[in-house]
């Protein structure tokens, strides 16, 4: 029987370390779920849903080789595979404004008690070394509707913060 | 009245160019019939095209009156019901817009597609008689839809992206 584990690993960035991984665990009869590669600032991580017939720790040791080789963090949870589930989000949010402490923190408390579930968020840091630029995207269901979420972004709007929200139409056909 | 069942990538029919209706007979309506009552049993009920239920013929169904009532009233959805599109042209295209799509041939996936944001088309109805339509904005979309259908295309050949695109919608 196979088991699903959620396979996260972490280190520098470098040419060629998806396919090294993916070979191994093809080698090792291992199957893919769903993926999600990020490189953030030169460092690399991903996390992947991988089937395997035996467990965690070993599912670990026959990796060891590449991922010593590749210098490269590993975390294996045991998980429930939760395939073929996908949550449609329903509205976006972008924040641009100056770099300073807290703008996360502040935009996302204020849209979580508005009703907000984050499913997606990506931010950026643009701009000059003197003048950084702070751009966020955030994707979401918004659970109590979308009025608390406009009435939320109205009170923490300011001039130097810039958010905007625009529904997410998806169109099923 | 019967239901089809939708046809799902990867099946071949899916990417076939789908032939012109000659005929505007009885067996035609009967078959519109049953395509919209497989159209609103599906998961988002605005469009159909023939080759999702396997058949090869220049037919879709679009539909997009039930998300018009659940905009919101300073966004108002403009639509004119329920289109009947047989043999359906394309003859002008305005403006662009990304927005995100999904497909009952194509579960549990969405992405961001670039369609024209106004288009006037050409099309025949179940008698037969030509039709003109100028359509925007989410009809527009769902038009454009369906029609690659007919010529075998998916919202995964022209997906752009899945998410995070610096899209940002009109407002009025």
């Amino acid at each position: 029987m196979s088991n699903w584990f959620m396979l996260t690993l972490v280190g520098k960035d470098r040419a060629g370390i998806v396919a090294q991984i993916t070979t191994t665990l093809f080698e090792n009869n291992c199957n893919l779920g769903e993926a999600s590669m990020m490189r953030l600032g030169g460092n690399f991580s991903i996390m992947l849903m991988v089937s395997y017939q035996g467990d965690a720790k070993a599912l670990k040791n026959r990796l060891a080789p590449v991922t010593d080789r590749l210098a490269l963090k590993i975390h294996i949870d045991a998980i429930e595979a939760k395939l073929h589930q996908h949550v449609i989000p329903d509205v976006r949010i972008s924040v641009l404004g100056a770099d300073r402490a807290g703008i996360v923190s502040q935009v996302t408390s204020a849209l979580s008690d508005a009703g907000l579930d984050i499913l997606d968020l990506e931010s950026d840091v643009g701009g000059s070394q003197d003048k950084p630029l702070y751009i966020m995207h955030i994707e979401g269901r918004a659970i109590k509707g979308i009025e608390p979420l406009e009435s939320a972004i109205t009170q923490i709007r300011s001039n130097k913060i810039d958010v905007h929200l625009s529904p997410i139409e998806t169109m099923i056909a | 009245m019967t239901t089809y069942e939708i046809i799902k990538y990867p099946d071949e029919r899916l990417k076939s160019i789908a032939e012109p209706v000659g005929k505007f007979d009885d067996n035609l309506r009967k078959f519109l019939v049953d395509l919209e009552a497989t159209m609103y049993a599906g998961p988002g009920g605005v469009g159909i095209a023939a080759p999702q239920i396997g058949k090869n013929q220049r037919i879709a169904i679009v539909d997009v009156s039930s998300m018009a009532k659940r905009a919101r009233k300073n966004r108002p959805l403009k639509h004119q019901g329920k289109m009947v599109l047989i043999n359906p042209e394309i003859i002008e295209w305005e403006g662009m817009a990304i927005g995100r799509e999904g497909c009952m041939s194509v579960p549990d996936y969405t992405g961001n597609v670039i369609r024209a944001e106004k288009i006037t088309l050409n099309a025949y109805n179940a008698k037969g008689e030509q039709q003109s339509y100028t359509c925007e904005g989410f009809e527009a979309r769902a038009v454009q839809h369906e029609i690659d259908h007919l010529d075998g295309l998916l919202f995964i050949d022209r997906l752009v992206s899945r998410r995070n695109d610096l899209f940002r919608r009109k407002t009025k």
